[in-house]
């Protein structure tokens, strides 16, 4: 299949490592990507917190540069996703305000693509089945529990992600590369991402809190779809209680055994390369 | 004239808070309601009894996360989180200090980013942020290790179309 590839600003810099194992695992799931031209920023949680028409403008411009190639859009960040969801969701229910956006924009928005993000395109599209297949190195010993956070998932009616309150794609997805996805009460609890820089204490108690719940659940490591997720719980938590956290195409680019796939672990904050030669993974 | 409580809905634009009953589920699954001046739900009532500038005053507006846990399980579909986004647009709109000065800033250095190159560069995002706050020496160490790792990136590509990101920062600055 092939798709609009939007990576979006956090892809070419703190997450470039989901960057890197997303195309490596696309490549490898025959999902052909074509970036969105000249994209800008979604405006992240910065434009709606402040200005909603430009937190709309700035999605509508990007959603418009993707319908040049008629095809969906596949949107690994999740706060990009949310905002593009949120854009579509506002300009498909109020005529007014898209007319209105059509005019800041100087273009017309046909909302005829459909924004995705990548655990709903490999688990839907792709199928569990043939990425069970592709696995050749299976992650015996990593006891990841799943974590969706809420930019994927919420508003339900806006994100229309499966299971919201406890979703499984991503731990069936762990599953069949063959790690031992350990179950937790957590999967959608907020980590306090878009305070980490402005309030660092209280996001720092956020991610301990998760820290804890994880370890209780006898996880070795978390694994994430979400590059503000990752980010946060990369750096935050409190010494001690710190684990390794991966992104999903990490894991499945390394269950694939694709080249590369060792290199992106490299750059992480906590380095996870100690837990992954213990159980002879790298 | 117009009611704090008809203000408020206009600008959210779908379901009227006044639909609320009080159960107070958006504050039981609100992770930052422990931090707060103010409860979600507290702050509908207070919508609703006009109390316009303690509700534009407090820290509860800028300390949402806009996680959207309280309007996912709203049982009546008013929603909190939008009206958060509306009620800091207006704090924003009627020239009141933001309560928590940080995050404004860190909005506006976020935004001033953007307006500059189209995407985020994050490590002059940051250097943009410490200036506006003041707050000079906080993760130091932790933005000098992400450069050490090759994450933060000094020079990174821009929007080539720039033209059309300050159009829309421009038509937009009075919405």
């Amino acid at each position: 299949m092939k798709v609009s590839y939007y990576p979006g600003c956090s892809l070419h810099a703190t997450g470039k490592e989901y960057d890197q194992s997303m195309k490596a695992i696309s490549r490898a799931l025959d999902i052909e990507l074509k970036e969105v031209d000249d994209w800008c920023c979604c405006g992240a949680s910065s434009a709606h917190s402040t200005n909603f028409d430009l937190s709309i403008a700035l999605s509508a411009r990007n959603l418009i540069a993707a319908e040049k190639d008629a095809m969906d859009v596949m949107v690994p960040c999740a706060a990009c996703f949310n905002r593009f969801k949120t854009a579509e969701h506002h300009l498909k229910a109020d005529k007014d305000l898209k007319a209105k956006i059509e005019g800041v924009v100087g273009a017309k928005y046909q909302g005829g693509i459909a924004i995705r993000n990548p655990i709903d395109i490999i688990y839907n599209d792709i199928g569990i089945d043939s990425l069970a297949k592709k696995v050749v190195k299976p992650l015996t010993g990593l006891k990841p529990v799943s974590y969706y956070g809420c930019l994927l998932l919420r508003p339900p009616e806006v994100c229309q992600f499966e299971n919201y309150e406890n979703p499984f794609m991503l731990d069936k997805m762990m599953k069949v590369i063959g790690a031992d996805v350990r179950n937790w009460s957590y999967k959608t609890d907020c980590c306090g991402g878009s305070l980490a820089i402005s309030k660092t204490a209280i996001v720092v108690n956020m991610c301990d809190k998760l820290m804890r719940a994880a370890r209780e659940a006898d996880a070795n490591c978390v694994v994430t779809a979400c590059p503000l997720c990752m980010c946060n719980l990369d750096m935050r938590p409190s010494e001690g209680l710190k684990l390794p956290i991966f992104y999903f195409s990490e894991l499945i680019s390394l269950a694939m055994d694709l080249p590369g796939s060792k290199d992106t672990f490299k750059s992480h904050i906590f380095d996870p390369q100690p837990l992954l030669k213990q159980l002879g993974l790298v | 004239m117009e009611t704090f409580l008809e203000e408020v809905n206009k600008k959210i634009n779908g379901v009227p808070i006044q639909r609320c009953y009080h159960c107070r589920k958006c504050t039981a699954g609100c992770p930052m309601a422990m931090n707060m001046e103010y409860n979600p739900n507290k702050i509908i009532k207070m919508i609703q009894n006009g109390q316009r500038d303690k509700v534009l005053n407090s820290s509860t507006i800028w300390l949402c996360l806009s996680c959207e846990t309280c309007i996912t399980r709203c049982p009546n579909q008013v929603d909190i989180a939008r009206m958060m986004d509306v009620l800091r647009q207006m704090a924003i709109e009627s020239g009141v200090t933001a309560r928590e000065a940080n995050i404004l800033k860190f909005h506006e250095a976020f935004l001033s980013g953007m307006k500059f190159g189209g995407r985020i560069n994050e490590p002059m995002m940051m250097v943009q942020y410490k200036l506006k706050s003041g707050d000079l020496f906080s993760d130091a160490m932790l933005g000098l290790n992400m450069f050490m790792k090759g994450k933060l990136a000094l020079l990174s590509p821009r929007t080539k179309d720039m033209k059309s990101v300050r159009n829309i920062f421009e038509k937009t600055k009075n919405s």
